[in-house]
């Protein structure tokens, strides 16, 4: 999604190119709320999280009004509530998020091994928001270990590894079990493959480890096989996961061209790799999460409580997951418009960098900096 | 590396010790599974190796291919029983689900060989985007993600079960610090993915820092959670120093590690049980696609048979043969395809033997 044809363009007049170059959307997931017919603004629910993220909320809040984006927000609480012993968002931001069809999320601090399931797997539940998008891009002027890194990694969302069907059959030996459901394949699967025909790429690779999940991962792989019989100008691979994690690191580039397509587990562990490839963290990585009605966008780094309230966040992320929503929703100019200008920043000095970058911006400096590039 | 090698069978902690493997005459028999793909060709470099040093070893070859019938590996199976050490390829699984699993899995569970080490060492004349990398990752062979039991509960709905237990989490857990303690290494770190699998990976976890602050204090325990794990290893390696990992977990660093030191034809691994050893490269690649086309690297290959030959006691062989392996890799004259050269597999080797020629004992 975050294919950029504007950035090589730039020179060309805005906006009868801007006109012409509409994102493509896949067909599935699509966006369907409408503005407020009073004021022509979009509502979105929004977020703000835990540590670091009510600073780099507030610059996303403050590019989007300097670029005259025409949204109002409307923020959620979802600090979790325990119904009858389990994670549960407040009814209102389920409300919230149902009615606008679309959040903006930032981190949330998640506690390992307490009893409890994660926020944003009961997120993902809630609004069964099937399928995760992982873009990881290397950025023009910013230089990292791995070059020429365009990778797109999608995601299931839903089951797996992740469905949290666990027990102590007897003491010391526990069961996980990891749930592969056709439904859920041919979903994110099909979502795939749109997704690959709408931005243009060639290639569906399946990634998988059906040799030794000859049934669970079977499955995933046969729907693969079975769905691309209806896109048959798209070319479907499917690869181990071995293979996968090896040529990725090694050459990256060879990815450029295709989607991958996932399980949970790996997906989650492969998405995290894409950006130590593009970016060295998750400080650059924007990601969609797609349900059928409803789409959240979110910073999938952590919430850094150890910088919180310094003015030292990066608020790259959760800018690049912003203009992600803002394409998902149509609004293809604003989008590039704060996508050019973001990777402009970052790549014009090191002054307009903050220090996960190493660079000596502060979250308030780099927002200015990217507002003048506006 | 692997200094005191032969004292590796105290890995076994608690248990008993068992019987080295035997010699006869002065000579060890070793049992040769070559494997698919590339197999054939990597381990005729050992053997020519080691015949041109005169290494006292008598190769028992058992030739299976992952395509055969699954009770072949019996024959493999039967063959390490009598010589308790062995030298091994990749056997090919392939990904349908018609016909039997992967037999490397069945062997392993046959013998309960279940820590595999596989050793990721940066080598100098290879290009690599980051140098000195230096990481050991120990894995967990028996259980976990590859128990092998699943099934259609209705139609499309696949349940696959992780097995996870106490006992086998603080067996390679204790395997993973005395490899450290043995090794002069620092550090252990466990991957897992507890904020998800509460339970399972908990387990692992929480058996692996328990076991790493109560019985070995003088190495540092730390945990990661695999996904992070996997950014920081191909972003910033040098963090990590020994690894310990449930089954998959250890296929995707595995994977990155080969990556990281210039392909999967470098790298050196092995496999314990209690009873057994068997030396096998640590990057489980077949090679199916360039079989037969005398282009493979048997880098890997070659290393793990001088893991073995130290295993054996036989340290100043396996000094001699690995050293004059990396002399040849890193004077960058006779080496393969895949980092860069151009020599076919039997020209890298005879480099090899011709640099064992000049070197004196």
């Amino acid at each position: 999604m975050l294919r950029n044809t504007f950035l090589k363009n730039s020179v060309i007049s805005t906006r009868r190119f801007l006109a012409t170059s509409v994102k493509k959307q896949p067909s599935i997931g699509r966006f369907t709320g409408k503005p407020d017919p009073l004021t022509g603004k979009y509502t979105v629910s929004f977020i703000e999280g835990d540590g670091i993220g009510p600073e780099i909320s507030q610059s996303v809040k403050d590019i989007f009004a300097a670029a005259n984006v025409p949204i109002t927000w409307e923020f959620c609480d979802v600090s979790p509530i325990f119904v009858n012993g389990l994670t549960t968002i407040p009814d209102p931001a389920v409300q919230s998020i149902n009615k606008n069809l679309v959040a903006l999320k930032g981190p949330l601090a998640t506690p390992i091994g307490k009893g409890h399931r994660s926020l944003n797997l009961t997120l993902r539940k809630t609004f069964n928001l099937f399928a995760n998008v992982r873009p990881a891009k290397s950025i023009k002027g910013f230089k990292t270990t791995y070059e020429n890194v365009d990778l797109v990694l999608i995601r299931e969302n839903t089951e797996g590894e992740y469905s949290g069907i666990e027990h102590v059959v007897a003491p010391g030996v526990v069961q996980s079990i990891k749930l592969i459901t056709r439904d859920a394949s041919e979903r994110v699967i099909r979502y795939a493959f749109e997704y690959a025909k709408a931005i243009g790429r060639p290639r569906v690779v399946v990634v998988h480890k059906s040799t030794i999940q000859r049934l669970a991962d079977g499955l995933f792989v046969n729907v693969a096989k079975e769905l691309s019989e209806q896109y048959p100008d798209i070319k479907l691979e499917t690869e181990l996961i071995d293979n996968t994690v090896l040529k990725c690191v090694m050459q990256p580039d060879a990815y450029s061209d295709a989607v991958a397509v996932c399980p949970n587990l790996y997906g989650d562990i492969l998405s995290d790799l894409n950006s130590g490839l593009s970016a060295g963290s998750l400080g650059l990585t924007p990601s969609a999460n797609i349900g059928n009605e409803v789409s959240i966008f979110e910073a999938v780094h952590g919430s850094a409580p150890d910088i919180a309230g310094q003015n030292k966040a990066n608020p790259t992320a959760l800018l690049l997951s912003s203009v992600m929503m803002l394409e998902h929703m149509g609004l293809n100019e604003h989008a590039s418009k704060i996508h050019n200008a973001v990777l402009n920043t970052i790549a014009s000095s090191p002054e307009n960098r903050t220090g996960d970058l190493g660079g000596t911006a502060t979250t308030s400096s780099f927002t200015e900096a990217v507002i003048k590039n506006l | 590396m692997l200094r005191r090698l032969i004292t590796k069978r105290t890995f076994v902690t608690s248990l008993q010790e068992t019987i080295l493997p035997k010699k006869y005459g002065g000579r060890y028999t070793v049992t040769l599974l070559p494997g698919d793909g590339v197999g054939k060709e990597i381990t005729d470099s050992v053997i020519s190796i080691f015949k041109a040093e005169n290494i006292p070893i008598d190769w028992e070859t058992v030739e299976i291919s992952g395509l055969d019938n699954k009770e072949n590996v019996k024959l493999a199976v039967e063959s390490l029983k009598r010589n308790k050490i062995g030298l091994k390829g990749i056997w090919h699984t392939p990904a349908d689900q018609v016909g039997h699993g992967s037999l490397n899995v069945a062997l392993r569970k046959q013998l309960d060989i279940y820590a595999n080490v596989a050793i990721f060492k940066s080598m100098e004349g290879v290009k690599t985007k980051i140098p000195d990398v230096d990481l050991v990752v120990i894995r967990e062979n028996t259980e976990g993600e590859y128990s092998g039991l699943e099934h259609e509960s209705v139609e499309g709905v696949v349940e696959s079960l992780k097995i996870s237990t106490k006992e086998k989490s603080a067996r390679i857990a204790r395997f993973a610090f005395d490899f450290a303690q043995k090794n002069g290494r620092h550090s252990v770190c466990a991957v897992h993915k507890a904020n998800i699998m509460k339970l399972g990976d908990g387990l692992f976890r929480n058996t692996v820092t328990e076991i790493g602050a109560k019985e070995y204090p003088d190495i540092k325990t730390s945990s990661i959670i695999v996904d992070n794990a996997s950014m920081q290893a191909v972003a910033k390696p040098h963090q990590f120093d020994v690894m310990v990992t449930p089954s998959m977990y250890g296929t995707i660093l595995g994977n990155i590690g080969a990556a990281l030191i210039g392909g999967p034809g470098l790298v050196a691994g092995a496999n314990f049980s209690r009873e057994y050893a068997v030396f096998e490269p640590g990057s489980r690649h077949v090679g199916l696609d360039i079989k037969g086309q005398n282009i493979a690297n048997p880098t890997g290959m070659i290393l793990s048979a001088t893991l073995m030959l130290e295993h054996l006691g036989l340290k100043e062989s396996a000094n001699r043969i690995s050293n004059a392996v990396k002399q040849v890799i890193a004077e960058g004259k006779h080496t393969t395809k895949d980092i860069g050269g151009k020599s076919t597999t039997t020209e890298f080797t005879d480099a090899i033997i011709n640099k064992l020629a000049n070197t004196p004992l």
